[in-house]
């Protein structure tokens, strides 16, 4: 018998030549938050891509312009909602330096240990949805399970899982409980062991690794342009670290090293975010070992901080300042600011701009998501549309601060 | 010892830098709005300077003023180590108030796209020679820029009618709009458009 193939050159076929254009999204299981990706396709090539964003809107900077410049911690805690404490402190450093405060050393040391153990949920929740969203259940299963008993840390310091609304002008809500330095000890081996188990899970897989590898480079002069920033900007080899380029509360008496990547692509993100899982680690021990057991944690100025309910419920002084503070609010000198930590993501930053009352004038936060989903679109355009999945999961876009 | 940034700005502008002060550690030039990109091109391509990023780009809106509209950049250098703050005000005020219109920047930093078009959408910045001046946030039926002062934070565009009472067969006195005042501080300041005084 004749073999089919034989007259191929002939009879070639004709296939349309036209591209495809295909949505993804808002609501999608490979994007997770709520994003749509209009791709338009040739094949399995994406030729074009326009990327989305927005329906998570909710206004966030118009609400702070209703309520005084304490009602805006529930806010922040909500921007991104894997790792709110360092939304807390971070808004509460920006307020303090247009104040002129400087919080005691024992805040200084409570909001670093929390903000770490935030930084490593943060995380856990983006390597391990990524391994997820590649078929990879187990790692997601384990990873949530190390995030939970972070979370219980959280919850028996603040009260909350998840939006803590712990950080107040001036200070932390409440000291630190007398077992948080063990609770500390305790979880974070747990934790490490399961991080490494997951690890090795993944990382001796050839069918995670190929799909990684390679996927989704970017250079470092195209990172800085389109105004990258964190462990995505890391992993192009950038040591470009709020932490260690400009060092706030203690960080700069603590030892730590900033991973980079060498590549740039989807693999170096997901190895920089498990290094630093470690490195946040060896921070939250190095705060527990030098973090005092006695003194206060909130400054002692009643122009911000609240009266003790003690007092508050026997003295007519403590009331009246009890209800100006609460009813009008704090107030913070007239002027401007521009203060930056390092979040989840990269850089977090708040513009805060005060006409000198107990209301902001204007809350500006540069979420590190934004620049870093404004560059997907390069990331993914020209490759397979397989390649969308472990891309976009290795940039952890968080709708709640990208969409504001 | 960004102040070097600012005395450099000053002398190789001259006049076009209308101020400069630093406050809280940040510094902070006021700009015209002709020589915007200009300025920003020389910042980033001047060896001394090289602010590689742009980090933050936003418009404040000031009603009461006569340029309306400041619009804030805030840059960083990563070789470097520093930042500046720059900021121009734009708005016609004679001719309409509404109109406030920037020369883009999105040739010189890649994320200035997507923050011109954020910029755009909130506080209503016209960016000449955008490639793709769209809203980003809200939806493209919006009426309205949100973050301007004379935007009323309680109005509501749905793009499908609330139900009514009948309809719904309950009391909604809970859904949105909530009234203008429900929960607010005291003292707060609000802004409401000129003609509707």
């Amino acid at each position: 018998m004749e073999p089919i193939d034989l007259d191929l050159e002939e009879g070639e076929l004709e296939l349309p030549a036209e591209p495809m254009r295909l949505n993804m999204g808002p609501s999608h299981p490979a994007m997770h938050g709520t994003v749509r990706m209009v791709v338009e396709l040739s094949g399995e090539t994406i030729d074009k891509v326009d990327v989305q964003i927005g329906y998570l809107h909710r206004g966030f900077e118009k609400m702070c312009e209703r309520g005084t410049w304490a009602q805006v911690f529930p806010y922040a805690d909500r921007l991104n909602y894997v790792s709110p404490m360092l939304n807390n402190v971070g808004y509460a450093l920006a307020v303090e330096k247009l104040c002129g405060i400087a919080v005691p050393d024992r805040c200084q040391w409570y909001r670093m240990a929390l903000g770490e153990l935030a930084r490593i949920s943060d995380h856990l929740t983006c390597t391990g949805a990524m391994a997820m969203e590649l078929g990879a259940f187990t790692p997601f299963l384990w990873f949530v399970k190390a995030r939970d008993m972070i979370w219980d840390i959280l919850e028996e310091e603040t009260g909350a899982r998840l939006t803590h609304s712990f950080g107040r002008i001036g200070g932390m809500a409440a000291p630190p409980t007398p077992k948080f330095k063990e609770m500390c000890g305790f979880t974070l081996g747990k934790v490490l062991s399961i991080v490494e188990e997951g690890e090795k899970m993944l990382l001796k897989n050839r069918i995670f690794i190929d799909r990684l590898e390679n996927v989704g480079v970017i250079s470092q002069a195209d990172a800085i342009s389109l105004g990258w920033t964190g462990p995505c900007l890391r992993a192009t080899g950038v040591d470009y670290d709020v932490r260690k380029a400009h060092p706030y509360l203690k960080y700069d008496e603590v030892d730590f090293d900033v991973p980079v990547g060498r590549r740039g692509d989807t693999m170096d993100r997901f190895l920089v975010r498990l290094a630093e899982i470690r490195q946040s680690m060896r921070i939250v021990e190095q705060v527990c070992a030098r973090m005092p057991d006695e003194g206060p944690v909130s400054v002692d100025d009643p122009r911000v901080m609240l009266p003790p309910k003690e007092a508050v419920y026997s003295t007519i002084e403590a009331t009246i300042q009890h209800f100006k503070l609460v009813m009008e609010g704090a107030k913070v000198p007239k002027g401007e600011v521009y203060s930056y930590t390092e979040g989840g993501n990269g850089e977090l930053g708040f513009y805060l701009v005060s006409d000198g009352s107990g209301t902001p004038y204007r809350v500006r936060i540069r979420p590190p998501c934004f620049s870093i989903v404004s560059g997907v679109s390069q990331l993914i355009s020209g490759g397979m549309l397989s390649d969308v999945v472990p891309v976009f999961g290795s940039v952890n876009m968080i709708g709640g601060e990208c969409d504001h | 010892m960004s102040q070097l940034v600012l005395d450099r700005l000053k002398t190789r502008f001259g006049a076009a830098i209308l101020e400069t002060h630093s406050a809280h550690g940040d510094e902070t030039a006021v700009v015209t709005p002709e020589s915007w990109r200009a300025v920003c091109q020389f910042l980033r391509d001047d060896p001394a300077m090289s602010f590689e990023m742009l980090t933050d780009l936003c418009g404040v809106d000031f009603p009461d003023r006569l340029p309306r509209m400041e619009v804030v950049a805030h840059l960083y250098s990563i070789s470097r180590r520093h930042r500046v703050r720059l900021k121009t005000r734009v708005g016609d005020a004679e001719l309409s108030p509404e109109t406030v219109e920037l020369d883009s920047v999105s040739a010189i930093w890649k994320t200035a796209d997507w923050l011109e078009r954020e910029t755009f959408d909130m506080s209503g910045v016209v960016f000449r020679e955008h490639p793709d001046l769209r809203r980003i946030l809200m939806y493209p039926e919006f009426v309205g820029h949100p973050l301007r002062k004379d935007y009323p934070a309680q109005k509501a565009q749905p793009l499908v009618e609330y139900r009514t009472e009948e309809e719904a067969g309950l009391p909604l006195e809970k859904l949105a709009p909530f009234g203008p005042d429900e929960g607010m501080s005291f003292g707060r300041r609000t802004y409401t458009r000129s003609e509707e005084n």
